[in-house]
């Protein structure tokens, strides 16, 4: 453990202040709940709230999964699982069941996730209105008043235009069928995931000073409409490696004359199938 | 100091300079720094000084880092000066940055591709934790040769999902021979912004992530390494190389829902700069992008897509200058200011006297 600074990096005070945000976002699932979010030795937008989220509900015995993008080796992956090994000589772990808090970033493993574990989302913007309405006095307003017509008129402009809604990535959920929420930009596939989760799932945005949490067994349904309900998409793919069908692939390129291959994004996962195999 | 006695002003400056090189010395028990120090050791303030600077020189640059203690948009000032009394005699071929001795080259779209994602000399993925071991000294290890790899652009090409970007004009325009006319062409504007201030830029480019002026970047691709500057002298009518630069480029790629004319398909930001200069590169790339709004067919609605805004004001060299005119001396018109200020008051004041009479 690294010599001159407190287990988990954080100082006590500070962790405690994180931890009473999360009992209050816990408390209101959905509800974004500002926090004195500190500088981290990591830049802003590489995780520091999920870094600081994670180091407030750290202890000695947990066993962390770190992923990015799915992946476990992935470099920010890599770096942050070796901050959380130098300053708190935790645990670590790439299986998703053997994990005890697993912070990600853009994925929720394909392995469903149990009661007792704690995932900790990394998150750029908490705010779901961003596009809509920049101003973060207006939309905390909206939310207070679940105004949230802005958003259906825009899923309906997109319907109205495409046939579909075009969000790929961090497509709009309600929570609880009370608060919109950013499910950070994991992709419309792992939306369905969050619904009913039995494991505990925290969000923490370091650079706009944000938490929010779902808690386990919390009703989350991705915005739609009646006679447009929402659909998850994948590339239309097995994966090359371990041959699931209904993962979610990242494409890789392999020359320059328009040679793809598909893997799961999920490393942990893919790894394991082929063990299995 | 004897700011006001204006005839004095003489002498004033004289010892107001003197001291300014005392003060730049600092401590004479401590070796003073040599230009080579810093263009070795501090490479990337070198970096930052060359671009916005616009002169591709490190010895030039690091004696402007030094004479200016350290101020780099001084440093930036200092060369751009000196930078306007050379002749330009001639003018290169475009870069071919695809032939680039790829030094850093990642891509944020895809996890691997031809060449691979090569990390290079980076601060990602350091922990900013302090290295007090650093005063010790370090060796570090010989830098690798660069390599060559295929710009990830054309993967996507490939399969019509980039926007097709149109020809330039034949000469691209130069702001340090012309002045900055609108509308400005694409050539000129990013020019502007190679020139411009990169911490304008970074502000700017991050507001677009944060609502003002939608963007849904993704980094196509970052390649820092060397690239050979050609020319064709007209007597000679063949390219010759004339030397190699390092630079920095950024290809920014944007989801884009399509218009009238155009096909739902990928819109492309673009940054280049002088050395490695990474930061400053990808902040370029998404405010040129943002200023594409019109050119898209989208609502010019934040401050980054207004071109004569971001024009206008990125740099920092023009900014600098007209924000610290501010202290130059402005008696005669502070003062016609007060018999103004003075008049209306009376003038006020005597129409409040006159209701409360009523």
């Amino acid at each position: 453990m690294s010599e001159g600074y407190n287990f988990a990096y954080l100082d006590e005070q500070t962790k405690r202040m994180i931890r009473r945000a999360l009992l209050k976002a816990v408390a209101i699932p959905g509800h974004q709940v500002p926090f004195g979010a500190r500088e981290m030795p990591l830049p802003y937008g590489w995780g520091t709230g999920g870094i600081q989220v994670t180091a407030a509900v750290l202890g000695p015995e947990d066993r962390l999964k770190v992923i990015d993008q799915g992946a476990d080796d992935t470099t920010n992956a890599v770096s942050i699982r070796a901050f959380f090994a130098r300053v708190a000589d935790v645990a670590t772990t790439t299986r998703t069941e053997d994990a005890t808090v697993i912070q990600t970033r853009h994925r929720i493993p394909e392995t469903e996730l149990t009661e007792g574990q704690i995932i900790v989302y990394q998150v750029p913007i908490p705010e779901p209105l961003f596009k809509l309405e920049p101003s973060r006095a207006a939309t905390r307003r909206m939310h207070a008043l679940a105004d949230y017509g802005l958003m259906h008129v825009r899923l309906y402009e997109d319907i109205a235009r495409y046939g579909h809604v075009a969000i790929a990535y961090n497509y709009p959920v309600m929570v609880n069928g009370r608060y919109l929420m950013a499910p950070s930009p994991i992709p419309a596939f792992d939306n369905p995931k969050m619904h009913m989760m039995p494991a505990l799932q925290l969000f923490g945005a370091g650079r706009e000073k944000r938490i929010y949490a779902v808690p386990p067994y919390t009703e989350v349904r991705s915005l739609d409409f009646d006679d447009h309900p929402f659909r998850a998409t994948r590339a239309p793919h097995r994966c090359a490696l371990c041959g699931s069908g209904h993962t979610y692939l990242d494409e890789v390129v392999t020359d320059d004359r328009g040679g793809r291959m598909y893997v799961c994004s999920d490393t942990d996962w893919c790894e394991r199938t082929r063990e299995a195999a | 100091m004897a700011y006001v006695a204006v005839k004095g002003g003489e002498r004033a400056i004289a010892a107001a300079h003197s001291w300014l090189a005392e003060t730049r010395r600092g401590d004479t028990s401590l070796p003073e720094l040599t230009t080579g120090q810093i263009a070795g050791q501090l490479g990337l303030a070198v970096d930052r000084v060359m671009g916005e600077g616009s002169c591709y020189d490190r010895d030039l640059a690091a004696l402007a880092i030094r004479q200016a203690r350290g101020d780099m948009i001084e440093a930036a000032f200092l060369l751009r000066a000196y930078r306007t009394t050379l002749p330009r005699f001639a003018h290169t071929e475009p870069l071919d940055t695809g032939a680039m001795a790829v030094r850093r080259r990642i891509s944020a779209t895809y996890k691997d591709l031809p060449g691979g994602q090569m990390l290079g000399p980076t601060f990602d993925y350091t922990h900013r934790l302090l290295d007090f071991a650093m005063a010790a000294g370090t060796a570090p290890e010989a830098e690798p040769d660069g390599m060559k790899m295929a710009p990830v652009a054309g993967i996507l090409a490939g399969e019509g999902l980039l926007q097709d970007e149109p020809d330039g004009p034949d000469m691209p325009g130069d702001l340090t021979r012309e002045p900055l006319l609108f509308p400005a062409g694409r050539d000129v504007r990013l020019q502007a912004l190679a020139r411009g201030d990169e911490g304008f830029l970074l502000a700017l480019g991050y507001s677009t992530q944060r609502g003002y002026g939608n963007t849904h970047p993704f980094v196509g691709e970052i390649r820092m390494g060397e690239v050979a500057v050609e020319i064709v002298p007209p007597e000679l009518g063949f390219v010759i190389d004339i030397g190699d630069i390092t630079v920095t480029e950024c290809d920014m790629v944007n989801q884009f829902a399509g218009s009238k004319t155009a096909p739902p398909q990928f819109t492309r930001g673009y940054g280049l700069v002088f050395g490695h200069a990474e930061r400053k590169a990808m902040a370029m790339s998404l405010v040129d992008r943002a200023m594409r709004a019109d050119e898209l067919g989208e609502d010019v609605t934040a401050p980054a897509q207004d071109i004569e805004f971001v024009l206008y004001h990125c740099d920092n060299v023009e900014a600098t200058g007209f924000v610290e005119h501010l202290k130059l001396p402005h008696y005669v018109d502070f003062q016609s200011e007060l018999e103004t200020i003075r008049r209306m008051r009376a003038d006020a004041m005597a129409e409040e006297r006159a209701e409360a009479a009523e």
